[in-house]
């Protein structure tokens, strides 16, 4: 009881100095803006006086090491593979005398991104064991934190261009701020494939080989007609419009914001016009991503002919392990589609201000760069890696093959894809973009409204979301 | 001559039929619940069937080694109704017994206060709440969602309703003459005289405190102090554990059976408790 | 019960046995309720990693919302989905409460309907909403068995239409609580002098006539006093929808009630907007809950 009422007096205490409302609180932010605003024109300065910082602090290790991430993957490659990792419990290591904390928070409802924010808006006046040491982005949300002060440039980390020559060059776009520094590093790369189940290939077109099956789906048009000869036959193209919408948004000429104000591209709009004539024909459902509808046709009951996906969607998604899923008796088929794309992928980012930048960016180095260690996660994980020269060689290696996709090598055909993404069009407003247009125009194919009035919604939510933008 | 409309057995016969149907509207989706938490996931992607299946113990296996610590929340979900619950009952009981047994200048007017608040719902005040927490650095704390029960205007009322009826102002007096002290008096006579009353309220805090989801959800992040329904929330999102609906279905039992079973046991309490609430209030 | 004198030392205690109450309520209710009011004259969110803001506008954000066909349709949203699960909830439970209490009918297995009723009160919202999301989804249990009893022929995408979307809303809402009314009421009919029944039947009344000239009218108060708890709980109305619909309110935002949206504005951290947004909820609630105090009042006297 006595503790109660303790924290009861803390808390009157520190009411009396808090009733400025936003008061003292948006000083710090306020600083924190005009830090954001000078470095969008002067970058060059507050980063030299990090990699100063960095340079200093090489001197005398922090103890902690503090990473904020999102699920578990990064947690699992740095246990399997860097070497000198200890684990201590769930959510604790140690490397040497280094004691590593993970934070981890899942993305749903933006709560990761939310978390982050506020760990990174204390940073400065957190203590040194409590500072953000590593966090991890995605590349829809990249910009939102490498065009800040707040992400160390990986050269002040110490990490020269030469060391990253074999690296995929959009992983790298994807997290070069406005000034073209880069800011972090990933150690795969995500290029996507259409996967097609055999069996209604060769059921409805009359093979399963991908080269031929290419041929039906080469462009957009092409993809639209086989979709209607896969309703003749009591299939679907895709289960969702959605399957399709990241090819469309990778392949764009605009950003979603220019200029402050919210911007629709014309292959986002195309993606709009094909879908809704997919789905009112019945060739294509509206389910989300991820929900138990969209996943009914990894299962031969589901009706579905293809899904696109990167490398992972196999692993995670397609239930290999289950009996009587398609992808335990090795039914599907992997071909490029009608335009490249990449989907998903971890970026790492030392947080301005680590108390161990030496240990980051040895960490990165190992785990983003070394052949060796890459070369064992491909094997161990099946990862697609960040290194041209050893995915490369695995991809000609003809003693690789894949049991889902019914004994293909699909790695040459990502080898491939990941060369031509491109990546020039990302804006930091792109994750909640993309999660709003897709639920917003769901009501435009669900035909509750129009086109417009669906746009309607979208620019709403997009506002809401981001008060600061105009449509 | 109809002049009774149709007979007493005949109103009988359509009163237990319409009570039989609604009774299976209320239980028959915790009887899908429990169909659905006892079958694999690719058993739920062939359709339905009313027969359980053989999975459950597969599929419970599976949530207690999954990503989301649902043990943990529940445990969580315990600590906070449950602190809330006694803070609350206690609390109100003391507000109550203040206004009830004293004869002090602003006790009107504390009193009609407490009645013209009770209304007010705590989320027109969630802005700046969630402020004063961020000040308080309370934020992802359990703190800010336990010692608010203490102000339960609504706790207070039905306790005040009560002890009008049931306590009468010679006890206190008499033990004033004992020479009991004021706190003792609240303490050894006065609670213990309250306690079917207490017992109703520290059952709906409880309860309450328990389902409550929009406050919890904007002031815990971590995965290790959230409540169980923001982690049934979060079953919305994605997430890959959705590929098992074997699971999800578990997980959702998991949250509902639990509670269920204690429903049962005290429902006799609840239902009187909902009851008298009502001809009081 | 003035006693002057002896007892007057004692008094004292009513105030010391009230800061623990008072003490909170400044601090977790009133203090936010006044900061809360304060914000809402600023402009002031976070975007990202930048804040905006503080800075003064006035009144600015209340044009902002009130002009707004938003805030209009969200209202509007909230009271109808209300209105289709109050009146068939209201309904049901006057004629279950009718049927308790009917000395005539005797029912048998009283508590056991009534704690069946109850039951889904108790239950979580949010895991109740998951669980009706997964029953009603395309190819959900639901679906399935009405597709197997051959009622349809392709699934029913029920989240895909406006009024499906609502009226599982309304069901829900229904469902958890008409119980709640039902014993509500019935302890109303219960306080009904039995005598006015036994006249009543004395002058061959039928169960209908007796139902509508007698209990109805000496309902009343306590149907008002129903009407207007359920008017400002269906104002709160959050967790259903919100989970039923992931947030986004959709089909076309037709679910979004106004405390989803006031939880948009608090999840972006826009302090400036909540600010103004609660601030009308807060007159809205007032307004309806001082009808309830008068009525409360009443009562005592």
């Amino acid at each position: 009881m006595k503790k109660r009422f303790l924290s009861l007096l803390v808390a009157a205490t520190m009411v009396v100095s808090m009733f400025a409302g936003c008061g003292s609180k948006d000083n710090a932010a306020e600083n924190n803006s005009s830090n954001s605003n000078t470095a969008g024109t002067t970058n060059t300065s507050t980063t030299q006086e990090a990699g100063n910082q960095a340079a200093d602090n090489t001197a005398d290790q922090g103890k902690v090491l503090n990473i904020y991430a999102w699920n578990e993957e990064f947690k699992s490659r740095v246990t399997d593979f860097y070497p000198g990792y200890e684990v201590v419990d769930n959510t604790h290591g140690k490397i040497g005398e280094v004691e590593v904390v993970w934070n981890i928070t899942p993305s749903d409802n933006n709560a990761y991104q939310d978390n982050l924010d506020a760990g990174l808006l204390k940073q400065e006046s957190a203590a040194a064991d409590e500072k953000i040491d590593i966090f991890l982005v995605e590349a829809d949300y990249a910009l939102k934190y490498v065009d800040t002060p707040y992400t160390m440039s990986i050269a002040d980390l110490g990490i020269t261009d030469a060391e990253l020559a074999e690296q995929y060059q959009y992983t790298k776009d994807v997290v070069t701020d406005s000034n073209g520094v880069l800011k972090g590093l990933s150690w795969q790369g995500c290029p996507g494939a259409l996967f097609y189940s055999r069996a209604v290939a060769k059921e409805v077109l009359g093979t399963d080989d991908p080269a031929e099956i290419q041929k039906y789906v080469s462009d957009w048009d092409k993809f639209v007609e086989t979709a209607a000869l896969m309703q003749e036959s009591g299939y679907f193209m895709t289960s969702s419009v959605m399957d399709t919408f990241r090819v469309y948004s990778n392949n764009v000429t605009s950003k979603w914001v220019e200029g402050g104000k919210i911007n629709i591209d014309a292959n986002i709009m195309k993606w709009v016009e094909d879908s809704k004539k997919m789905y009112d024909a019945g060739q294509t459902g509206t389910h989300g991503l991820w929900s138990d509808d969209w996943n009914k046709g990894f299962y031969p009951e589901g009706k579905v002919f293809c899904y696109f996906g990167p490398a992972w969607l196999i692993n995670f998604c397609m239930a290999a392990d289950v009996e009587g899923s398609i992808g335990n008796q090795g039914g599907w088929g992997a071909t490029e589609g009608p335009q490249g794309f990449f989907w998903g992928g971890t970026w790492i980012c030392a947080a301005a201000g680590t108390d161990n930048a030496a240990l980051v960016k040895d960490i990165m180095l190992k785990i983003t760069t070394d052949p060796e260690i890459m070369k064992d996660i491909v094997v161990k994980t099946d990862d697609f890696v960040n290194n041209k020269s050893v995915m490369n060689a695995m991809a000609a290696d003809t003693s690789y093959s894949s049991k889902v996709l019914g004994g293909q090598n699909p790695l040459a055909m990502y080898c491939k894809g990941v060369e031509s993404i491109d990546l020039s069009n990302l804006s930091n407003y792109d994750s909640g973009c993309n999660i709003d247009f897709q639920s917003a125009i769901t009501n435009y194919f669900e035909g509750n409204a129009t086109l417009e009035e669906a746009l309607d919604i979208f620019y709403q939510s997009v506002a809401e979301r981001y008060p600061e933008l105009g449509y | 001559m109809k002049n009774k409309g149709l007979g007493i057995k005949g109103r009988r016969l359509i009163a237990y039929t319409v009570l039989i149907l609604i009774s299976f509207f209320c239980l028959f989706w915790f009887y899908i619940l429990f169909i659905n938490a006892s079958r694999s996931h690719s058993e739920l992607t062939k359709g339905f069937t009313l027969i359980p299946s053989t999975h459950l113990l597969d599929n419970w296996v599976n949530v207690m080694n999954g990503t989301l610590p649902i043990v943990r929340g529940m445990l969580n979900s315990l600590i906070i109704a449950g602190s809330s619950a006694v803070l609350c009952t206690y609390f109100s009981a003391m507000t109550a017994y203040a206004i009830h047994a004293y004869n002090f200048k602003l006790r009107n007017f504390m009193f009609t206060f407490i009645l013209i608040i009770m209304m007010i719902p705590t989320q027109v005040n969630a802005q700046g709440f969630l402020q004063l927490v961020d000040k308080m650095n309370l934020d992802n704390s359990f703190v800010p969602l336990i010692i608010p029960a203490i102000a339960a205007p609504v706790t207070f009322f039905y306790l005040k309703q009560y002890m009008e009826s049931s306590l009468p102002l010679s006890l206190i007096e008499a033990a004033r003459i004992d020479g009991s002290g004021e706190f003792k008096t609240f303490n050894k006579i006065v609670l213990p005289l309250m306690k079917p009353a207490i017992a109703v309220q520290a059952i709906f805090s409880f309860v309450g405190n328990w389902n409550n989801y929009f406050t919890p959800a904007l002031i815990l992040h971590d995965n290790e102090k959230k409540t169980l329904p923001i982690l049934i929330a979060q079953l919305r999102g994605a997430d890959f554990l959705k590929f098992d609906m074997g699971q999800v279905y578990m997980m959702i039992a998991f949250s509902i059976f639990p509670v269920i079973i204690i429903y049962l046991v005290l429902s006799k309490h609840i239902v009187q408790g909902v009851a008298l609430g009502s001809v009081k209030g | 019960m003035k006693k002057k004198g002896r007892v007057v030392r004692y008094n004292k205690w009513g105030y010391i046995f009230l800061i623990p109450f008072v003490v909170v309520y400044i601090i977790f209710n009133l203090i936010p309720l006044v900061t809360t009011i304060y914000n809402s004259f600023f402009e002031c969110y976070r975007s990202g990693l930048t804040q905006v803001g503080p800075n003064y506008v006035g009144l600015d954000n209340y044009e902002t919302l009130l002009g707004s066909k938003e805030l209009w349709q969200y209202l509007g949203n909230t009271f109808l989905i209300w209105l289709m699960g109050f009146v068939p909830q209201i309904l049901l439970s006057l004629l279950l409460a009718a049927w308790f209490s009917d000395p005539s009918l005797r029912l048998k297995g009283q508590r056991f309907f009534k704690t069946v009723i109850y039951l889904p009160n108790v239950i979580m919202a949010s895991a109740l909403s998951m669980l009706f999301f997964t029953l009603f989804s395309e190819g959900g249990p639901v679906n399935s068995m009405l597709l197997q009893m051959g009622l349809i022929e392709e699934p029913v995408k029920f989240f895909a239409s406006v009024w499906g979307t609502r009226g599982i809303i309304a069901f829900m809402n229904i469902l958890m609580w008409f119980g709640n009314t039902t014993i509500l009421l019935m302890a109303g009919m219960m306080g009904i002098d039995t005598e006015l029944f036994e006249a009543a039947q004395v002058d061959g009344a039928k169960p209908s006539q007796i139902f509508f000239k007698i209990t109805m009218p000496l309902l009343k108060p306590i149907l008002l006093y129903t009407l207007i708890t359920s008017l400002i709980g269906g104002i709160q109305m959050f967790d259903v929808p919100q989970v039923l619909s992931n947030g986004s309110g959709n089909p076309i935002r037709s679910c979004m009630t106004v405390i989803m949206y006031l939880n948009k504005h608090l999840y972006s951290k826009n302090y400036g907007m909540g600010g103004a947004l609660s601030v009308i909820l807060f007159v809205v609630t007032g307004i309806l809950s001082l009808i309830v105090f008068r009525m409360t009042v009443k009562k005592e006297k």
